[in-house]
């Protein structure tokens, strides 16, 4: 034999060899397999079994229902509760802001009852307009302003008080002339629409109030200007404007009636004097 | 409860109106009223106030002569003052504030903001 036929010999060998060690590799790999099927289906049996048993025990054992119910009325009463933070929270806020309003009114109240109080504190004709004049700066916030009276025979409008303006340098007014004498004849509020935007024009104020008793306009209040830091009129000034509309004119004439008495007392004491002497 | 002294330095009467009706609201404060400096200084010699409310603008001696002579005082050295002010005076309202006025108010007078600044002043909570 032939060395070649040897080699060749040795290879058909070995390549029987591997042949056979693949063989075995492939049934093992079929048996791991098959081992493997086996043990899922037990699996799943055990589990199937378990859940089974689980679902018949909770149904069966009155304690776990009991507290499964209990469990279940926590929840509720702990919804409840919530609901009713909640609800509380709520009214919490809705407090709060009635307590705002309600300040907001006192405060309203207060500047109202101040004012009227003080317009009838005095019959001096003088003092009310000096009270007129305080309302106007120290409760509504005006800087520049005046007082106009409407005198009957001329049927003319003229400053009696004034602030922060030359009382010399304000313009008499006719009734029914501009806006100062229509709203004196109409017996109207006026309230500029563009108070941002406004120049001092004193025919033509940012508001003009006329003083009336009943229907009756004895005057008007007029304001050019209102301090820096107020921008706008807040409601309690409407109120304030409205008191003044009424109690001032009727303070006003008041104490120009008493003022008018005293006079002619004083003259008929004069001549009552002279006559006894 | 604790009670306070508290002195009105003010020529109006309807703002000194206003201010002791704002502070009659706070439980437990005496209320003196004083009609311009002179005054407001004779009752802070003669007796002993826990804050002072003073209008700057007022005849015969203004509240920054008041603020100044207060504070010259070792009675009054440490007790709050309020100015009360228009937003135009702003230089009086510093100079106020520079020789020892504590807080102000500015017109037209809100009367939350006078308890506001009481309450604060006199440290009353509730």
């Amino acid at each position: 034999m032939s060395e070649r036929d040897e080699d060749k010999g040795l290879t058909v060998k070995r390549g029987e060899e591997f042949l056979q060690i693949f063989k075995k590799g492939a049934e093992f790999t079929q048996d791991l397999l098959k081992e493997n099927e086996r043990l899922r289906y037990q699996l799943l049996q055990i589990e199937e079994a378990a859940r089974l048993r689980q679902e018949q025990a909770g149904v069966d054992d009155p304690e776990l229902e009991r507290l499964r119910r209990r469990v279940e009325n926590l929840e509720q009463e702990k919804q409840e509760i919530l609901d009713r933070i909640r609800h509380v929270e709520e009214e919490n806020q809705d407090f709060a802001n009635r307590y705002v309003e309600i300040e907001n009114e006192n405060n309203m109240l207060a500047n109202l009852y101040i004012a009227s109080f003080q317009l009838h504190s005095t019959l001096d004709f003088r003092e009310v307009l000096q009270v007129i004049t305080e309302i106007v700066i120290n409760l509504i916030g005006a800087e520049e302003f005046a007082i106009m009276l409407l005198d009957e025979k001329t049927n003319r409008l003229t400053t009696m008080a004034s602030e922060g303006l030359d009382q010399e340098t304000l313009p008499t007014v006719e009734l029914g002339q501009g806006i100062i004498g229509q709203m004196a004849k109409t017996g109207e509020n006026y309230f500029i629409e563009d108070m941002e935007n406004y120049q001092r024009d004193f025919t033509h104020p940012i508001v003009c109030i006329p003083l009336k008793i009943k229907e009756h306009v004895i005057g008007v209040i007029v304001i050019y200007k209102l301090l820096e830091q107020k921008s706008r009129f807040a409601e309690v000034d409407y109120e304030l404007f409205t008191l003044l509309a009424g109690h001032a004119a009727t303070a006003i004439f008041s104490s120009k009636l008493y003022s008018e008495s005293e006079r002619k007392l004083s003259t008929i004491q004069g001549f009552l004097d002279l006559m006894t002497k | 409860m604790s009670t306070y002294k508290v002195l009105v330095v003010e020529d109006s009467p309807t703002m000194r109106q206003l201010i002791i009706f704002a502070l009659k609201r706070i439980r437990g404060l005496t209320i003196v009223e004083a009609n311009d400096g002179v005054d407001g200084l004779k009752k802070l010699s003669s007796d002993k106030f826990d804050l002072i409310f003073t209008d700057i603008n007022m005849p015969i001696m203004d509240g920054l002569k008041l603020v100044s002579l207060a504070r010259n005082d070792p009675g009054y050295k440490t007790v709050p003052i309020v100015i009360i002010t228009t937003e135009g005076a702003s230089e009086d309202r510093e100079r106020a504030l520079a020789i020892g006025a504590n807080d102000y108010i500015t017109k037209p007078i809100q009367t939350v903001r006078i308890i506001e600044v009481a309450r604060k002043l006199l440290n009353i909570t509730g």
